[in-house]
């Protein structure tokens, strides 16, 4: 098995599209193989620029993306994506559809597009988004693009994958105010106000920049507001300018220590994996865990209690490692 | 997260056909199946629909076509699938197609046809049951 996977692996770094697609699948299935393919993948993995663009669903995420394509190919820079749709929570199944604007590219060498269901993990990106952006890093594309799920407050998961986070509004989706007091503020380093030939477009700007001022953090990074037609293309080469200069910024001083806070953020994540599973199958195994479930189900005591009863009982073995 | 292998699905539309309600039916039927369906969106040319199998990792592809040219682009995606190495994707048609050209669809490789009132129960049961079970 561990031939077979080196041979995936060197074949994902030589940029054989077949392999990448085999490598990404593998993750998706998530099993011991894949663990092992990332371990063999990462030392030549960091090299990729990777961009995370969020919003609201109709606010032209994928056209959007469609259009910085082009233009980071006309830069002459190699493009990966990674575009996740949601799964039904009913059937698990998936329409992903995010493609159909991007297959002028499919064709393309330079271009690698594989689309993503979120089976079922909150936060907008798939567990799996991760992985399949460093095999997509290890097969030397430039920038990669994460494309999330446009559900909108919720979905600052894309803060953990991406460098740069692009989040695009479009005038008109309904309440603006809405959208812009939640969590998604806060982690946009480029804000794009799609569809500006619409009304209000320059409303949806002000609101924006507004609420931008009542931050009094101060930030070393300003996060520009702009203005797009996705559909024609009008705005992309400033956004792509714009993508460019935040990445020279974060090869600055400011931010190496982003850098390393988002290397640390995968850590933790990774050990949250695997030590929640562990806890609890080895908490399961305790006499008192059906106790304290008998107990919560007669309203004796509290889930909350129980676990903290449970968790302060539990001892780490160093042997264990 | 469940480690079961979800089957994935690229239904294609090839060629020229200007409507697309019978390709997104079934996609949604096959959605609601558990499955995940990839729609590749109107005209694309075989070159697109076989790079796209590729790229996305399908276990199944479906071809949708209207427009009578089949016996024309059938034959070169599945030349294009054989020369790609794809050959362990399971492929099905459906569309307006006369019962005459189905043997020769099929000769290609082309597992099955499904006309036109062909109930979407037996379309989930066939991609199911010869949907191959790859790692």
């Amino acid at each position: 098995m561990m031939q077979e996977l080196q041979q995936l692996a060197n074949n994902v770094i030589n940029g054989d599209k077949r392999s990448i697609a085999r490598a990404i699948t593998l993750i998706e299935n998530n099993g011991e193989k894949a663990q092992r393919l990332i371990a063999l993948l990462y030392p030549h993995t960091g090299k990729t620029h990777i961009v995370g663009i969020t919003g609201p669903g109709g606010s032209g995420k994928s056209t959007l993306i469609e259009k910085i394509i082009s233009e980071l190919r006309r830069r002459g820079k190699t493009v990966g994506v990674v575009a996740t749709d949601p799964s039904s929570p009913f059937t698990g199944g998936a329409f992903l559809g995010d493609r159909i604007r991007m297959q002028k590219f499919t064709t393309d060498d330079d271009v690698f597009i594989r689309s993503m269901a979120t089976r079922n993990v909150p936060g907008g990106i798939a567990k799996a988004t991760r992985e399949a952006v460093m095999v997509l890093d290890a097969a030397g594309k430039d920038v990669v693009i994460v494309e999330t799920v446009g559900a909108g407050q919720a979905e600052v998961d894309i803060i953990k994958v991406a460098h740069t986070v692009v989040v695009v509004f479009a005038p008109g989706l309904g309440d603006e105010i809405q959208a812009i007091k939640a969590g998604i503020m806060e982690i946009a380093d480029i804000f794009v106000v799609n569809k500006a030939d619409l009304e209000n477009a320059n409303k949806a700007v002000t609101d924006i920049k507004a609420s931008l001022e009542l931050n009094t953090k101060e930030k070393a990074w300003k996060p520009p507001v702009l203005q797009t037609i996705a559909l024609t293309g009008e705005g992309i080469e400033q956004l792509v300018n714009e993508i460019f200069q935040h990445k020279t910024f974060l090869e600055k001083g400011a931010g190496i220590s982003k850098r390393r806070k988002k290397v640390e953020t995968e850590l933790v994540e990774a050990i949250k994996d695997k030590v929640a599973d562990l806890i609890i199958e080895k908490l399961r195994k305790k006499k008192g865990f059906n106790e304290l479930v008998e107990k919560i189900l007669n309203r004796k005591i509290d889930p909350y209690s129980a676990a903290t009863k449970l968790v302060s009982e539990l001892t780490f073995n160093q042997k264990e490692d | 997260m469940s480690s079961e292998r979800k089957i994935r699905v690229l239904i294609a539309k090839p060629g020229l056909d200007s409507h697309d309600r019978g390709a997104k039916i079934v996609a949604r039927a096959l959605r609601d199946a558990g499955m995940e369906v990839i729609y590749t969106g109107l005209r694309q040319t075989p070159e697109q629909i076989v790079e796209t199998v590729l790229q996305e990792d399908v276990d199944v592809l479906g071809l949708s076509i209207l427009s009578g040219a089949h016996m024309a682009l059938f034959p070169r995606i599945m030349e294009l699938m054989q020369k790609k190495g794809l050959t362990d994707v399971l492929v099905f048609a459906g569309g307006i197609i006369p019962d005459e050209d189905v043997p020769h669809i099929k000769k290609m490789g082309i597992k099955e046809v499904f006309g036109p009132g062909t109930p979407l129960e037996t379309i989930i049961e066939f991609v199911r049951k010869n949907a191959p079970r790859r790692i």
